[in-house]
């Protein structure tokens, strides 16, 4: 048990963030033609401040991004209200717009004081409004919890553009090929380190709190599963059993890791007691077993097998032991993920045309592709169930994408350079 | 239209088969089995197809027999298949013998897969492949001991691209010393 403690690895040094950054940048590529015209004016800022970030913008960006809002051109704004009592409603009427966003920044000590109210322009009624303060290096953070309230307090929905995104970077090839695993906000901006290795990285799997990572390193040149505190970078070595040791999953209270090992000959679902490093095997056949998700309520998993022949989705409920296949249309469906109110799966499924993104509802059963190139894989789901973020092909490198979960907007977050696959989105972080 | 040579050699895929499927009740037949392994080889080998049967040709018999690793050391497979292809049986002959006759020497068995698919899936087809090398040496009469086996799925592609060229390139198992 003490033992446990001890590896820990001191790897801080070595594995601690260097300057070493994989920003990624957002091209929309499909909007929604349903999406909610919204008016969000620039913020005014006293003495005409130089300020690190322009707020309004990264607020436009966040709900341009949603696929569920269509922010109004700066160019086309009729006038510059900074709070609500300078608002004539009647002028964004005309314009169309069905709301209003406005706020200024203003000096506070050494950082800045935030207020912004969104305003409901058929109703002219102001919604909700904040101060907020904020230093220098949090104010795009601060952007994105506004963000956040405004997109909660109109859907009904709570926002997630406050969490963040893993994923796996790729450089260079044959033997001197670079993998780096990264956190950066989910935008894609603000790229961390989080490990570098000459050997391969994948599986990144977000702890429900959102303070560890798993993931698959074969940095010793043999997989094995590490789970990583992502404030600390202390980390411990989870398996490293002979064979495959992949695609962690943790259980929605965090004290478990469902995984796929090989160590009895052919790869089966075992689920690791993380206290006490018990393991519970979960199949038992010859076939492949492996990319379990567990339901937000922890009573099932869903995994992939190729017990039929080809891979396809079963459900392990814990309760009974027993699988059901859950996927029948086409040949190949795999790495499902739940969908936060555990009613839907996001999966991987070939078509006559590649590899998409689909959604099954587990209700009717009915399959919708959400995507439609011919290499998207890796789905992961934003906490509030609105996007899916998948990897995907641009040319000949790796690019993430993001598509919303009625498959009506979509987006890309390329690379400078490199590839970048494998992307977890987080929980909600605060 | 990967499946064309699969077909061509049919016969002495089945023949394999048969060979692999015996290896859970035992190796200790290793004369004749060598034998019935080594007469396809003699068959097959000249009706390659291209780059890859070109790799795999007589040289690394001799090399085995002179106690050198042997040169060829990379192996492919068809589309979402984990069977020997015939034309390689003669290079996996030649690895037989070598660790057999240097009981000190060790490989690991690299299996791989292509792109297509989803990473985890292929992690495990290229274990597949892998194992299907080790059931191959086992029945040849190699010590599981001289052995080991990692996938690295579709990980480390020995070559980049979405061609069925480069698929076909990079579904493989390397031995590596």
């Amino acid at each position: 048990m003490k033992r446990y403690l001890t590896l820990w690895l001191g790897a801080i040094l070595m594995f601690v963030a260097v300057q070493a950054q994989a920003d990624l940048t957002i091209e929309i590529t499909r909007g929604s033609d349903r999406a909610t015209p919204i008016a969000i004016v620039p913020f005014a800022s006293e003495g005409n401040l130089s300020l690190p970030e322009d707020v309004a913008q990264v607020i436009s960006d966040d709900l341009k991004r949603s696929g569920q809002f269509e922010p109004l051109a700066r160019d086309s704004l009729i006038s510059r209200p900074t709070r609500s009592e300078d608002v004539n409603y009647r002028d964004w009427r005309a314009v169309d717009s069905d709301y209003l966003v406005v706020g200024e920044v203003a000096q506070e000590g050494g950082g800045y004081r935030v207020q912004y109210e969104l305003l409901d322009v058929y109703g002219e009624r102001r919604m909700i409004g904040e101060y907020i303060t904020s230093n220098t290096e949090q104010l795009r953070r601060t952007a994105h919890y506004i963000s956040d309230k405004i997109y909660e307090a109109i859907t009904g929905v709570r926002g997630a553009f406050s969490t963040k995104i893993a994923y796996v970077t790729s450089q260079g090839s044959g033997d001197n090929i670079r993998y780096g695993l990264y956190v950066a906000d989910a935008d894609g901006r603000n790229s961390q380190e989080i490990l570098s290795s000459n050997q391969p990285i994948l599986s990144p799997a977000w702890s429900p709190d959102g303070s560890k990572l798993a993931y698959v390193s074969f940095e010793t040149e043999r997989p094995a599963i590490y789970i990583q505190e992502l404030g600390s970078s202390r980390r411990v070595r989870a398996t490293s059993f002979p064979g495959l040791n992949s695609a962690p999953a943790w259980s929605p209270d965090g004290r478990k890791l469902a995984m796929s090992l090989s160590k009895d000959g052919q790869p089966e679902i075992y689920v690791m007691d993380i206290a006490n490093r018990s393991f519970q095997r979960l199949t038992n056949n010859s076939a492949i077993d492996t990319e379990p998700s567990w339901s937000p309520d922890g009573s099932k998993l869903v995994f992939t097998s190729d017990r039929s022949g080809g891979p396809q989705l079963y459900r392990y409920d814990i309760a009974s032991g027993q699988a059901e296949r859950i996927t029948f249309t086409g040949n190949y469906n795999a790495r499902g993920r739940y969908s936060p109110d555990g009613e839907s799966m996001f999966l991987v499924h070939r078509s006559g045309n590649g590899y998409q993104i689909a959604k099954q509802d587990l209700e009717t059963d009915r399959l919708v592709t959400l995507t439609d190139s011919r290499w998207d894989e890796s789905p992961s789901v934003a906490p509030n169930g609105s996007m899916v973020i998948f990897a995907t092909q641009q040319g000949n490198s790796g690019v993430l994408g993001a598509v919303s979960a009625d498959g009506n907007a979509s987006f890309r977050l390329p690379a400078a350079q490199g590839d970048v696959r494998e992307p977890a989105w987080s929980p909600f972080l605060n | 239209m990967q499946f064309k040579p699969y077909a061509k050699s049919l016969a002495v895929a089945l023949s394999l088969a048969f060979v692999a499927g015996c290896s859970s009740s035992g190796g200790t037949q290793d004369g004749a089995l060598d034998g019935t392994a080594g007469s396809g080889t003699g068959g097959v080998a000249g009706q390659g197809q291209g780059m890859m049967s070109g790799q795999a040709g007589g040289t690394s018999m001799q090399a085995g027999q002179q106690g050198r690793i042997p040169d060829v050391r990379t192996i492919y497979f068809d589309f979402d298949s984990d069977q020997i292809r015939s034309e390689f049986q003669s290079v996996l002959t030649a690895h037989a013998q070598y660790l057999r006759s240097n009981g000190n020497a060790r490989v690991v068995l690299e299996g791989h897969s292509d792109e297509r698919g989803t990473r985890e899936y292929n992690m495990a087809l290229g274990e597949r492949r892998a194992q299907s090398v080790e059931r191959f040496l086992t029945v040849q009469g190699v010590s599981p001991s001289q052995f080991e086996i990692v996938s690295y799925g579709e990980e480390r592609p020995a070559v980049r691209g979405h061609s069925e060229d480069a698929y076909a390139q990079n579904r493989r198992v390397v031995f590596s010393y």
